[in-house]
């Protein structure tokens, strides 16, 4: 009842904030901020506690169950989701004026629906999930800039017809199961049990991975997310690229390397090579884009790069290194996104062309900034380096020119980083902009966030005692054996 | 004292957050006590550490503390653990006392600036990060102070960040030694895998377990790491930044880039000395990247017009030195010159930075002259820094760590009678160099009048590495015992500083018009020209790295998955505007198309 309370809490929010919405434009606003703190606090309180597992019959007849899970892997994807739900809220407070109350209805129902798809443990109940939180993400590009209708256009059919690949792949694998063992059932853990074999294995597992590559914005399956991070709003971005990207490398680890292991193993290089082609096709893309969002999206083409090298390398490290870059990316590539939002409510474009010399004017903004493309470029004492250190580190066991490549990586990204911060903050003020720093709010927001990249920098142990058990238990490792003891003599 | 190693980087870790985060609204004496004062702590900690290491039984040995483990990870822990033992302490030693007094002639020299609290808490961030890495136990530790010195450093280059050419530099800076810093990383996850450790202490006992002397991997892991120091201490052909960075202000030059980080990248080397004493190519290559550069850096120096540019070759220079010394295995002579060079170059530098203070900010050293008599204290400190520099013989420092590191090319297994006479060669021009610096901004005639004068906090200071570059020379690390071959060597280094010194004054003081007809001769300005320039280097890799780069970038803008999607959106919208144009209303019509369909369908049910 608890893990369900996870999702009820933003699922009850998003029609009160609706309803109240039609009187006032605040109290939408605090009611969705109250149910994600709330929210947030019972995460804190489950991650302390440890796992735990409930489940309903749905529709027994055709084993289909409301079961919910939670273990080590998915509280740190409930608590980052809440936590960014809450800086969602915190980030639009000024930026949106009109149709408050729908507005924080569908940012409600989008994050009750990744909250679920963290927490499901039923095919089929995870595909619910998968689509619910598509539909509210799509009207929240309404409150998007200029070309909002065909950014979400795009988003939606990519995602939708992805997403239906991996329907598909769920009903044969339900299908399969049931012609093997006789039992038709959709539950994740008896699913487990029996590995699905033979040609048409693969294709399911390319079912799913195209649809969570899609979300990741994998190269050649991103086409939608430069246009859709850019264009969304703020708090969209923020759960685009925060959230929506890491529910595509979770069901990576969730889903394909689990029940697919033999397939994903044979298709790892395959994998490792997509990421660091990702790493260096975002980090140079980045560097030649003209608008603050779009550079910062491929950036986060880059960084899901790293993640998935982290997965597909199948190591104990590169995969712990994958989950602390989701969490490292979800709050630092966040914090630049609402950073980039902050920066066009104040000028009212997104041109670096137009900026320069901000610092004066803003030092607080500036030294946000500074940080935040610190993190980008994974400079040690943040979450973003332990994570890519130790992506590097798994993928030198298995493909050592791929480490090279994955490693050019962190030269592009010092690259852009710096450019960046040269084009915004530094440099003399052409425009002469003048504008307030960050308020209170925003303050607040900001340094939450650096802290969390900070913590996880410094002391990421909790999120190494959290994720690592999981991964060790559920994933297929290559046999490495040799290497892992250190080569002895 | 061992249990409180932690305080010795801690306390300018905290200098640097109070000023982070109140640093704005403090009054300036505020600013310059927490700047300098957590600093001066810093060196008080690190002096009875290292007393109290030097009287504990177990000198040797070092002293060790873990903090608390970092990362754990299917048996990979890093951890965050403090080293105290002989090379830690003295690299300690010099980045707290000549930290401290630099910061303390910053209080003075930065005084009318804007961003006053923004320079101590850059330059506090620098100093904590320095200490965290000479101190790491754990080279993933050691490479956090790594990054975090690249870091203030950038920051600090660009302090004036309203120029964009101050801030190209920093940018340039940042990215150069990111090459190099990249070739460490990846060293790292060498070792990590293939060690599976990464404790410094650990990788000096497995590594001649694992590996044999010259095995691939000893190789390509000690090749790596050379990457990375030659990024950071601005070695060939990672150089060029280094001249660049004299953008920021004179302080940082005498800290940053001067006395205690450019030199991160020996430090690394003789930390790591069991790793590369089983890569002999890698120590070779080390030996000949050494000389080259301190070859071609001391022509560059001697061709240069602003002081402080030549005072960053004349650097390049000297660590090229210690990098002659690392390659011949002369780990305690590169540490050695690493100490006396930090002494008198962060002199030379706080020197030009009192002149310039008196010139309106004036770098140009043809635009000085005849300043000995306006600014004595200057003059002064500034001629035994450059006494100390060309390794005048018997009285300074500088002699006895350079002759030091030669007599060691000479008589060294790894050393060679050519490598010997590079360093000879190149301590002739370093003579030279250093004392036309002298004689160009303190000699000949006045060209501009001087303002104010110096105060104390600016004076101490130079008295202070003054005293050091003259006294520092006779610490027990310096030789003990004179050996009978070493006297040949020892006369002919004298005799290539001493020449240099008259030298310098023959071509730049008595007939400086002959120099300068010279000079200005077509062949001998190309020939300045190309020396100035850095060799042509900047110009090489813009050519060949820079601008394909951006030009690659720039023509690959558009996204290329694009086209893609319109060209399915264009397909769904004519298939669109195909079957709307099937909706015309008319009755007829539709009959017509079901009755059609009717026929087609029976007709596929009776003939398939």
């Amino acid at each position: 009842m608890i893990l369900a309370l996870l999702i009820i809490l933003p699922l009850a929010a998003g029609p009160l904030a609706w309803l109240t919405g039609r009187w006032s434009r605040s109290a939408p606003r605090w009611i969705s901020l109250a149910a994600m703190a709330l929210d947030l606090a019972l995460a804190v309180a489950l991650w302390i506690h440890g796992p735990m597992e409930t489940s309903w019959g749905w529709i027994p007849q055709l084993g289909i169950g409301f079961t919910l899970s939670l273990d080590g892997l998915s509280i740190l994807m409930v608590a980052l989701t809440a936590f960014l739900g809450v800086i969602a809220v915190a980030a639009s407070w000024k930026e949106i004026k009109d149709r408050v109350g729908f507005f924080h209805f569908n940012l409600m129902w989008t994050l009750a629906g990744i909250t679920g798809v963290f927490l499901a443990s039923d095919l089929l109940l995870f595909y619910f999930f998968w689509e619910l939180m598509l539909v509210p993400m799509y009207f929240l590009f309404l409150w998007g800039q200029e070309k909002r209708s065909a950014a979400g256009m795009k988003f939606l059919i990519y995602t939708q017809s992805s997403g239906l690949l991996m329907l598909l792949a769920i009903l044969v694998l339900y299908f399969m199961h049931a012609g093997a063992t006789g039992v038709y059932t959709f539950d994740y853990a008896a699913l487990l049990q029996t590995p699905a074999a033979g040609p048409a294995a693969n294709m399911l597992m390319f079912g799913f991975f195209i649809a969570f590559a899609v979300k990741m914005g994998v190269p050649p399956f991103h086409g939608w997310l430069p246009d859709a991070y850019t264009h969304a709003p703020t708090a969209g971005t923020l759960l685009l690229a925060g959230l929506m990207a890491k529910t595509g490398a979770y069901g990576l680890l969730r889903f394909v390397l689990p029940l697919f292991p033999e397939q994903a193993l044979q298709f790892a290089p395959m994998g490792m090579a997509l990421g660091a082609a990702a790493i260096l096709y975002g980090g140079l893309m980045a560097f030649s884009q003209t608008d603050l969002k779009r550079m910062v999206a491929y950036t986060s083409i880059s960084h899901m790069g790293f993640v998935l090298l982290g997965i597909f390398a199948p190591t104990a490290q590169s995969q712990q290194g994958a989950v602390i870059l989701m969490l490292g990316h979800g709050a630092a590539t966040g914090a630049l996104f609402v950073m980039a939002g902050a920066l066009q409510e104040r000028l009212g474009t997104r041109e670096l062309g137009r900026m320069g010399g901000l610092w004066e004017t803003a030092p607080r903004m500036g030294g946000t900034m500074l940080f935040l493309a610190l993190a980008l470029m994974g400079l040690p004492g943040t979450a973003n380096f332990i994570g890519e250190f130790l992506v590097l580190v798994g993928a030198w066991r298995t493909s050592i020119p791929l480490a090279t490549v994955a490693a050019l990586g962190m030269i592009l990204s010092v690259i852009y980083a710096l450019w960046m911060i040269q084009r915004v903050f530094q440099g003399p003020n052409r425009e002469n902009w003048k504008f307030p720093d960050f308020s209170l709010r925003e303050t607040v927001a900001a340094a939450a966030m650096i802290g969390v990249v900070l913590w996880i920098g410094l002391y990421p142990k909790p999120i190494s005692t959290a994720a690592g058990p999981v991964l060790d238990r559920t994933m297929p490792r290559a046999d490495l054996s040799a290497q892992d003891e250190g080569g002895e003599p | 004292m061992a249990e409180l190693l932690w305080l010795i980087p801690a306390l300018p870790f905290a200098g640097f957050l109070a000023l982070a985060l109140l640093g704005s609204r403090m009054p300036r004496p505020l600013v310059a006590t927490i700047g300098a004062g957590t600093v001066g702590l810093s060196a008080l900690a690190a002096i009875a550490a290292s007393l109290a290491l030097a009287g504990s039984a177990g000198a040797e040995e070092g002293i060790t503390r873990t903090l608390w483990t970092w990362i754990s990870v299917g048996g990979f822990a890093p951890a965050v653990a403090l080293r105290l033992d002989a090379l830690s302490a003295v690299m300690t030693l010099v980045v707290t006392i000549v930290g401290f007094l630099i910061l303390l002639y910053s209080t003075e020299f930065m005084a009318g600036d804007e961003g006053y609290s923004r320079f101590f808490c850059c330059m506090d961030l620098f100093v904590g990060a320095m200490l965290t890495l000479v101190l790491a136990d754990d080279l993933l530790l050691l490479y956090l102070g790594w990054e975090g010195v690249g870091l203030s450093s950038y920051l600090l280059i660009g302090f004036w960040y309203k120029a964009e050419a101050n801030v190209r530099a920093a940018r340039k800076a940042f990215i150069v030694t990111r090459v190099g810093d990249t070739a460490f990383a990846l060293g790292l996850a060498l070792i990590a895998t293939q060690l599976g450790t990464l404790r410094i202490q650990e990788v000096a006992e497995r590594a001649p377990l694992f590996w044999g002397a010259g095995s691939g991997m000893a190789v390509a892991a000690a090749a790596l790491m050379l990457g990375g120091a030659l990024g950071k201490s601005a070695q060939l052909p990672l150089q060029t930044w280094l001249p660049d960075a004299m953008a920021g202000p004179t302080p940082v030059s005498a800290l940053i880039h001067a006395a205690t980080m450019v030199t991160a990248g020996v430090y690394l080397i003789a930390r790591m000395h069991a790793l590369f004493l089983l890569a002999p190519v890698v120590m070779g290559a080390t030996a000949v990247i050494g000389a080259a550069t301190l070859l071609m850096a001391g022509l560059s120096a001697l061709t240069q017009s602003d002081l402080k540019r030549a005072l960053a070759y004349s650097t390049i220079s000297q660590v090229g030195y210690m990098f002659l010394a690392l390659g011949v295995g002369a780990w305690s002579a590169a540490i050695f010159h690493f100490m006396t060079h930090a002494f008198f170059k962060s002199l030379l530098f706080l020197a030009a930075g009192a002149v310039s203070m008196r010139l309106r900010g004036e770098h140009d050293m043809f635009r000085m002259g005849g300043l000995r008599r306006a600014l004595p204290g200057a003059f002064w400190a500034f001629v035994i820094g450059a006494a100390s520099l060309s390794a005048l013989p018997m009285v300074t420092a500088g002699f006895y760590s350079k002759e030091m590191i030669l007599e060691r090319v000479w008589s060294s297994p790894r050393g060679a009678g050519w490598l010997w006479a590079a360093g000879l060669i190149g301590a002739l021009i370093t003579a030279l160099y250093a004392f036309r610096m002298v004689f160009l901004v303190f000699f000949g005639e006045k060209r501009q009048e001087t303002e104010g004068r110096s105060g104390a906090r600016v004076m101490f200071p130079l008295a202070a590495l003054a005293a050091l570059s003259i006294g520092g020379g006779f610490v027990p690390m310096s030789r003990g015992t004179w050996e009978a071959h070493a006297l040949p060597l020892t006369l002919a280094a004298s005799l290539a500083s001493l020449l240099g010194i008259a030298g310098a004054w023959f071509l730049f003081h008595r007939r400086r018009g002959m120099t300068e007809r010279l000079a200005g001769s077509p062949a001998g300005a190309l020939l300045r020209r190309f020396w100035a320039g850095g060799w042509g280097f900047d110009q090489a890799y813009d050519a060949l790295l820079v601008r394909p780069f951006v030009r690659l970038t720039r023509a690959s803008r558009e996204e290329f998955a694009d086209p893609y999607s319109k060209g399915v959106a264009r397909t769904a919208g004519a298939l669109h505007h195909l079957l709307s144009r099937t909706v015309t209303g008319q009755l007829r019509w539709y009959a017509m198309a079901i009755a059609a369909g009717t026929i087609l369908l029976i007709g596929m049910a009776v003939f398939l």
